[in-house]
């Protein structure tokens, strides 16, 4: 008897569901066509409350600016600017952020910081000041936007809503620009300093000096290696001094790369001469058990010279007395 | 790929053209101890300028025509190694021990006309 029981309220029971599933779908349907309008509905309402916005920092505009730069100096931020610098500079990136919150587009915001970047980073600005600006700016935005729309809680979030995710873009947009041009001209520097640091001048027909100065890292021996074996193509040298005095010291690595670099100068039929290798890199040169009768090392520079003369077959004869400048 | 050989005065000239294969190495060396004799040639200029890669074969048989030449009674000196191969050669450690080497063809027959003069001028001193 039970069980009957049992599946007859089973039946009634799955039968009022069926009902309950199909209010449900109802519901659920009309329920997406206002998800949609609404979705539709805050879309519109973003885009009015940014027009709103930017109206009203442009109603503002003179006083939130002149707030901006006094904040700004407050903070001790941009020192190295006068104060009509930051109040020009201060001007320039208001109407720009406004612009930019106006447009939605960043490109004219980008091109902007990264200009701004580059007039500023040579009077040292640093990266903190850079983002220190844009975050005050951001605030004094925000709380002007507090002092407007306080009455109304519910317009002041919708406002927030459309306002803070554009913000937070503009500050990022700002400070990657930034940092992006100080990497750019860290990389330029840097390329600069390479360039510079393995010098082959041409002191004779044929003869090359390469003087070296500074710790000699895998890179630079790589560098060096391909400078000295272009060199001895582009001069046709036939004997080249590669001068060590001033490096202080070599690890084992870029010693073998030395020796390397020594041998295949001479399958390229010059001569390489070190001069000036110090007690430390002899020390290691022996160590790592270079076969001395490939280098051929001489003392100093001098002494360097004066045997790639002998061996380009060069005499030279002093003519007379040097002359004493006289007045 | 056949090297081609030249007879410039006293010296074979034997330029490479192109990437040669060990069987090619191996005919360029019988043929140059041959015919180094045979036109009495005081010197054998190889220029390898077009070489973009020397390897180990090309490194060792470079070496044995320069040893078989000097037995022969001829100088030996290879011309024209690129910067480059010759860095990655020296980093394999084929560095062409004992033979003459210089940067291209002018350069290689300035050196053989030196030791030429060298031999001449020995010649007079014995006389």
């Amino acid at each position: 008897m039970t069980p009957k029981v049992v599946l007859l309220q089973h039946t009634q029971a799955s039968s009022t569901p069926v009902e309950h599933v199909a209010h449900g779908q109802e519901g659920l349907m009309s329920g997406s066509q206002d998800v949609a309008t609404v979705t539709q509905a805050r879309l519109e309402t973003t885009a009015s409350r940014l027009r709103e916005l930017v109206a009203h920092l442009r109603h503002q505009r003179a006083q939130l600016r002149e707030e901006w730069a006094r904040l700004i100096t407050e903070a001790k931020l941009l020192t190295a600017m006068t104060k009509e610098e930051i109040f020009a500079e201060a001007t320039s990136v208001y109407d720009n952020y406004v612009e930019a919150l106006e447009t939605g587009t960043y490109e004219a915001l980008q091109a902007y910081a990264r200009n701004l970047s580059e007039r500023i980073i040579p009077r040292g600005v640093e990266t903190h000041e850079v983002v220190g600006i844009v975050l005050l700016l951001r605030d004094v935005l925000a709380r002007s936007l507090f002092a407007t729309y306080h009455e109304d809680f519910n317009k002041l979030n919708r406002i927030l809503d459309a306002y803070e995710p554009a913000a937070n873009r503009i500050a990022a947009t700002v400070a990657v620009g930034f940092v992006q041009e100080r990497e750019r001209i860290i990389r330029e520097q840097q390329e600069a300093i390479r360039e510079l640091s393995t010098p082959v001048l041409q002191v004779r027909e044929r003869l090359l000096i390469l003087p070296i100065i500074g710790v000699i890292d895998p890179q630079r021996a790589r560098q060096l290696t391909e400078q000295l074996l272009r060199g001895i193509r582009t001069n046709r040298a036939k004997v080249v001094v590669l001068d060590i005095t001033g490096v202080p010291y070599i690890d084992s690595p870029v010693a073998n790369h030395l020796v390397q670099t020594v041998e295949a100068a001479r399958l390229l039929g010059a001569t390489v001469i070190v001069t000036g290798l110090s007690p430390e890199i002899a020390q290691t040169l022996v160590n790592i058990g270079v076969d001395l009768g490939k280098m051929n090392t001489v003392g100093d520079l001098q002494g360097g010279i004066e045997e790639a003369e002998r061996l380009l077959g060069y005499k030279v004869v002093l003519m007379q007395e040097p002359v004493a400048h006289s007045a | 790929m056949q090297v081609p050989i030249l007879k410039q005065g006293a010296y074979l000239i034997a330029t490479v053209q192109s990437a040669l294969t060990d069987e090619d190495l191996k005919q360029l060396r019988d043929t140059l101890v041959l015919q180094v004799s045979k036109v009495r040639a005081r010197g054998v200029i190889v220029d390898v300028t077009a070489l973009d890669v020397i390897d180990s074969f090309a490194t060792r048989t470079l070496r044995d025509v320069a040893y078989m030449i000097r037995l022969r009674g001829a100088e030996t000196v290879i011309v024209g190694i690129q910067p480059e191969v010759a860095f990655s050669m020296v980093k394999l450690g084929l560095t062409l021990e004992g033979v003459a080497t210089s940067l291209d063809l002018e350069e290689g027959l300035a050196y053989l006309d030196r030791k030429g003069k060298g031999h001449e001028q020995e010649v007079r001193t014995h006389r």
